[in-house]
Order: structure tokens, then C-alpha cells, then sequence
């Protein structure tokens, strides 16, 4: 009862557990960086990273110059910016859903976005600005008024839509990657299990950009996604318009479904578990739970593709096998267990 | 001038007319009840005044305005709905799920002050439901949960509550202690009540005035003694009952009838599970499923 009155309490705690998750962020980005086939000393690669950008500084060889600045950091950034897309896209589909089994992934939201990218691709429109992730966010859309127009009556109908929809995708995706000679696309694992690496840094600024629009959209909406979860008729009768704000929720998770996927392939699971964790220790109110599991997402997606990179020496995993030997019993473990 | 007015509404979902030519004028700080068999359309009137459903004759005036020239926020500033249940997928605290009763005087970006948590407090107190406001709503039991949700619509500092049979899932004890809150707040509030309920006898201790509806129509509507008679409950329900005397209230009681001679002979004529109309099966189906149903 001691906080019960004053309420800043919960504008005081967003921002303090949000504090706490960005130094977390910041504490992974910064130890992934050193991690790798060439490690790199903390404290190098600390002045690195402060007067790395000079052309004066020697703390660093140009070999060890290049791997952070040219190849570990844009990553990093890159699994940042994925991971919270994802995260944040789990957790509006749960609320619209009203499911929290829902997730980008396990809906075929992102094997919709990733048909809508390669389709962009095969037909040459990469030349075009904007025209790889405006075809994603269409796939995305689409994907998501399909699942749901088959299994908005039952959460279980729901999750076997996602499967079906999912096999499908893969199918079209494989079919139209056999039959493609474009050097642009990337290969069939790329699409289907994730990889962080390929990235552009042009794309990379671009995703986040978007990221950063599709979040201060969804933000805005927080309030009344609150209500929508607790019922539409409810959140219709506390004042919520919820029609419209439906809307504009769908399409700003699908947009940021759809960039992280036009990039980086399709990463499972990570939409489904991080909104959970989060719940758990933060409750159910949106406007901590989504920039908490914004935050958290990308330190997960970070760790995940480190441990992708590093894990058997001299090989590359893709990110999406460690995302989902987490994710996937996590996922029947939320589906036994029933509440959430 | 009335608080509520239906002017002439119908509605319809695809087919036929779910509601037709209903008009009524609530006047401030009365309790109405809403009766009638299964789909004669009560919920949907309630849903109507709440513009959850947009009627495609007629219209709804509260406090002289249509509600189709009101904001959604300001309609839920005005009316509150107590729901038949919750269903709450999502872990939320007891004290979460009032304070978003506070939602329409906040806009989407203003977070809760003191005042909020004043009138949250308040309503929790008059529900009692402040002992529990740190559990987790799906913790409660069925009666604990319509006092939160009853709470929530006090949040809201309606002017009128929608109560949709909110005693369905409720025990005679809750649903008793649930009408004689509302009572309360109807008469010391001076809160507009409006209840569609199953329960007849209920509606007639609680009501000032009661509609009764028959298949998208209104029967009849006036005080529970001028609606609840046995002519009105055979010719709308389709089943003999006897009304007499609340030994307390003095109000209307309806006690249902099973299998009278004259239902045993329609059944007869109808061939229905003739095993069943033996006369012993029938004598003792009779003492078994007699329904007292009084409070």
C-alpha cells in the first residue's frame, strides 16, 4: 500500500527500470564487441571506442581498427536495432491478439514480410528506394489480416493458422530462391533461419530509423492498447476508439516486422519471449512493458547473435538456430503451463 | 428533460429486425431493468445505448445530445458497462484495472495524478474491494471480480451504469450483496441504473421501472407490479407462471410452474419423449425440479 498514492511512483519506475535495462544494453553491445575470433582488450577496446574515430590514435592496430568499427559494431548495432523491432512487434501482436503465444514469427508475419522482400527482389525493384521494405510491410499486412481472419475466434485456431501459413511461406520462399539466378538474394538460410552480418549500413540506418517511427507510434498508443487487452467492447466503452487505433497499431508492427526482416532474414521466437520475461517482471501496463522489452530484446538478439558468432571457432551460426533452441521450448512451456 | 432517451431505434444485424420501434425516456437517478426471454434482444439494446452498436433507425439522446455526435471518451464519461465477466488474459493487478476506469478523463498520454488515485481509492472503498487491490485480477473469485469491474465503472464517475446481467455467474448471496450495492449508489449517488437481467424476481425488488421485451419489441414497461404479471410473463415467455406477493417488499414474485396438466397434454399432442410423460416420471420430475426461485 505505500505507493498507492503518489503516481509518479509509476512514471518514476518506468524510467528507472528502463535506466537500468539501457546500461544492461549497453554493458552486452560493449563485452560482444570485444568477443570473437580476434579478441580484443577491455581496456583497448574502450579507448577504441572513444578516440578510435581519430586518425591520431594508436591504441589499436588498423587490423583490430577494422574489425570493430567496420565489422563488429554495425552488427551489434544492426542485432540491436532486430531485436527490439521484434520485440516490440511481439508485443503488439499479443495485445491485439489478445494471445500471448502470438509472436511475429509463429504468426507467419515474418515469412510474409520475407515473400514480400525476395518477391521485390526477383523482380528487379531493389533500384527503388523504399521498395524492398514497402513490399515486406505489405506481406506483413496481409499475413496478418489472413491469420487472423482464420483464427480470431480461438487462440489455438490462431496458432494452427500461423503454422500453415508458416509452411506455406517457407515453401514459396525455397521455391522462389531455386528458381532465382539474382545475385542479390541472399541464400535460402539467410531467409529462413536469420543473419546479422549481410547487412548495408545504409540498410542498417534506414531500419532504425523506421524502428524509431514505428516505436513513438506505438508508444503513443499504450494507454489504449491497455485497455484492448483487457477487451475491445471494454476498451470501446472506457472511451478507446478502438478501430482506428487498431490500425494504426497493426501497421506500425508490421512495418518494423517487415524492415528487420527485408535485412536480416527471419529471426523466430524472439517476439514471443522477451514480451513474456518482461511481463513477468515488469506486469502487464504498456507503457513500461514496451519500452522494457524494446530494450531487452535488442541486449537478448545481441548476446544471441554473439554467441552465433563465437560459439565453434571459425564458423558462423545463423542467429535464428540460437533464438530458437531457446525459443522453441520456452514456447511449449508456455503452452503447457496455460497462464501467463 | 431525461436523462436517456430512445427515440424509435431499430437494428438489425444482417436479416431480420434484432430490435424495432423502441422508445423509452429514463429519467435522472432511476433504476431500470431490462427483461425478457433469450435473444429478444436486451443485451443488444444495452449495447446500443452504449454505441457499441450503431442502430440503423432511430437514435439514442443522452442529457439531450446524440450519442452519434459524441466522442467516444466523452460518451465514456458519461456511461459506464459493468460486464457479465472478465476475460482477462493478461496479468493485471486489481488496482491496474480500476485506475483504467480513470482512462476517459486522461486522454492517451496523461498519467494518472492524485486525483485519479483518490477516486480509485474511493471506489474501491465502496466496493470493498481495497483489501485485494495488489492481487492479480484472475486470482479472485467470481464475486470479488464483479465488485473490481463495478469498482472500474465507478472510476469512470459515469452519470449512468449499464449493468449486463451482471449477476449471471454469481451465487444468491453476490447477487444479492451486488443489487444492494448498486441500490446504494442508485439512491445515494443518484447513478442512473439500467440492468438487463434474467432474473424477474430480481429485476422486481430493485427496479422503478422494468422492460419487458418480446422478440425486438417492447411488451411492456412501467413499475415491476404493472409489468409483472402472470398475463404479460405467459404471453412474452411462453410458460405459466404464479405471481404473488414478496412476502417482505410487497413487490411482485414470480414462481415458475413445472409440467401443469395443461403443458402435459401439448406435450402429448406434440410426441415428444413419450417415456418421459408416464404418469409417475412426470410426478416425480415435477418434485424434483420445482424451482423456488426467490431470494
Amino acid at each position: 500500500m505505500k505507493n498507492f498514492l503518489n503516481l509518479p511512483a509509476f512514471l518514476s519506475r518506468i524510467i528507472k527500470i528502463n535506466l537500468l535495462l539501457a546500461t544492461v544494453l549497453l554493458a552486452v553491445a560493449f563485452v560482444s564487441l570485444l568477443v570473437g575470433t580476434a579478441r580484443i582488450e577491455i581496456i583497448g577496446g574502450l579507448k577504441g571506442l572513444l578516440y578510435g574515430w581519430h586518425k591520431g590514435f594508436t591504441g589499436l592496430t588498423p587490423a583490430e581498427k577494422t574489425i570493430i568499427f567496420s565489422i563488429r559494431l554495425p552488427r551489434i548495432i544492426f542485432a540491436g536495432i532486430v531485436g527490439a523491432a521484434l520485440s516490440t512487434a511481439g508485443v503488439v501482436f499479443q495485445a491485439l491478439l489478445r494471445n500471448p503465444l502470438a509472436d511475429p514469427y509463429i504468426l507467419g508475419i515474418s515469412g510474409g514480410s520475407a515473400v514480400g522482400a525476395i518477391i521485390g527482389i526477383v523482380i528487379g525493384a531493389g533500384f527503388l528506394p523504399f521498395s524492398i521494405p514497402a513490399l515486406a510491410l505489405l506481406g506483413a499486412v496481409l499475413t496478418v489480416s489472413l491469420v487472423f481472419a482464420i483464427g480470431r475466434t480461438n487462440p489455438n485456431t490462431l496458432l494452427l493458422a500461423g503454422v500453415i501459413v508458416n509452411a506455406f511461406f517457407s515453401a514459396i520462399i525455397m521455391f522462389l530462391i531455386s528458381m532465382s539466378t539474382s545475385a542479390e538474394l541472399h541464400n535460402i538460410t539467410f531467409w529462413l533461419m536469420g543473419d546479422l552480418s549481410l547487412a548495408a549500413s545504409g540498410e542498417i540506418i534506414m531500419t532504425g530509423i523506421f524502428l524509431i517511427i514505428g516505436f513513438a507510434v506505438i508508444y503513443l498508443e499504450a494507454r489504449p492498447l491497455n485497455l484492448i487487452v483487457t477487451g475491445e467492447e471494454t476498451a470501446m466503452q472506457l472511451g478507446v476508439n478502438v478501430e482506428r487505433t487498431k490500425i494504426w497499431l497493426f501497421l506500425a508492427a508490421s512495418l518494423i516486422t517487415g524492415l528487420a526482416v527485408s535485412f536480416s532474414g527471419i529471426i523466430g521466437f524472439v517476439g514471443l519471449i522477451i514480451p513474456h520475461i518482461m511481463r513477468m517482471l515488469c506486469g502487464s501496463d504498456h507503457r513500461l512493458l514496451l519500452p522494457a522489452s524494446f530494450l531487452f530484446g535488442a541486449s537478448f538478439l545481441i548476446v544471441a547473435d554473439t554467441i552465433a558468432r563465437t560459439i565453434i571457432p571459425h564458423t558462423e551460426l545463423p542467429v535464428g538456430v540460437i533464438t530458437a533452441i531457446c525459443g522453441a521450448p520456452y514456447f511449449i512451456y508456455l503452452l503447457r503451463r496455460r497462464t501467463y | 428533460m431525461a436523462i436517456v432517451q430512445a427515440r424509435e431505434i431499430g437494428f438489425r444485424y444482417t436479416g431480420e429486425w434484432v430490435l424495432k420501434d423502441i422508445s423509452f425516456e429514463i429519467e435522472k437517478g432511476e433504476f431500470w431493468g431490462i427483461i425478457g426471454p433469450n435473444a429478444s434482444g436486451k443485451t443488444t439494446l444495452l449495447k446500443i445505448i452504449d454505441r457499441i452498436l450503431v442502430p440503423q433507425e432511430g437514435s439514442v439522446w443522452i442529457n439531450g445530445i446524440n450519442i452519434r455526435e459524441m466522442k467516444r471518451d466523452a460518451l465514456a464519461r458519461l456511461v459506464a458497462v459493468v460486464p457479465q465477466e472478465a476475460p482477462l488474459i493478461f496479468p493485471f493487478c486489481v488496482e491496474e484495472i480500476v485506475l483504467m476506469g480513470r482512462a476517459p478523463h486522461l486522454g492517451k498520454l496523461r498519467f494518472e495524478g492524485k486525483k485519479d488515485h483518490e477516486i480509485t481509492r474511493r471506489s474501491m472503498e465502496m466496493t470493498d474491494t481495497l483489501s485485494f487491490a495488489h492481487r492479480n485480477i484472475g486470482e479472485l473469485s467470481g464475486g470479488e471480480r464483479q465488485r473490481v469491474l463495478i469498482a472500474r465503472a465507478l472510476a469512470q464517475e459515469p452519470h449512468i451504469i449499464l449493468l449486463d446481467e451482471p449477476t449471471a455467474f454469481l451465487d444468491i448471496k453476490h447477487q444479492v450483496n451486488f443489487f444492494n450495492l448498486v441500490k446504494t449508489l442508485n439512491r445515494e449517488e443518484g447513478l442512473t441504473v439500467i440492468s438487463v437481467t434474467h432474473d424477474i424476481n430480481l429485476a422486481s425488488l430493485y427496479c422503478d421501472r422494468i422492460i419487458l421485451l418480446d422478440r425486438g419489441s417492447i411488451h411492456c414497461m412501467g413499475t415491476p407490479s404493472e409489468v409483472i404479471r402472470e398475463s404479460n410473463i405467459r404471453e412474452v415467455y411462453g410458460t405459466d407462471v404464479i405471481v404473488d406477493r414478496n412476502p417482505q417488499a410487497g413487490l411482485p414474485r414470480v414462481t415458475l410452474v413445472a409440467a401443469n396438466p395443461s403443458d402435459r397434454g401439448s406435450r402429448l399432442k406434440a410426441g415428444a419423449a413419450p417415456q418421459l410423460l408416464q404418469f409417475g416420471d412426470t410426478k416425480k420430475e415435477r418434485i424434483n425440479t420445482t424451482p423456488t426461485d426467490e431470494i
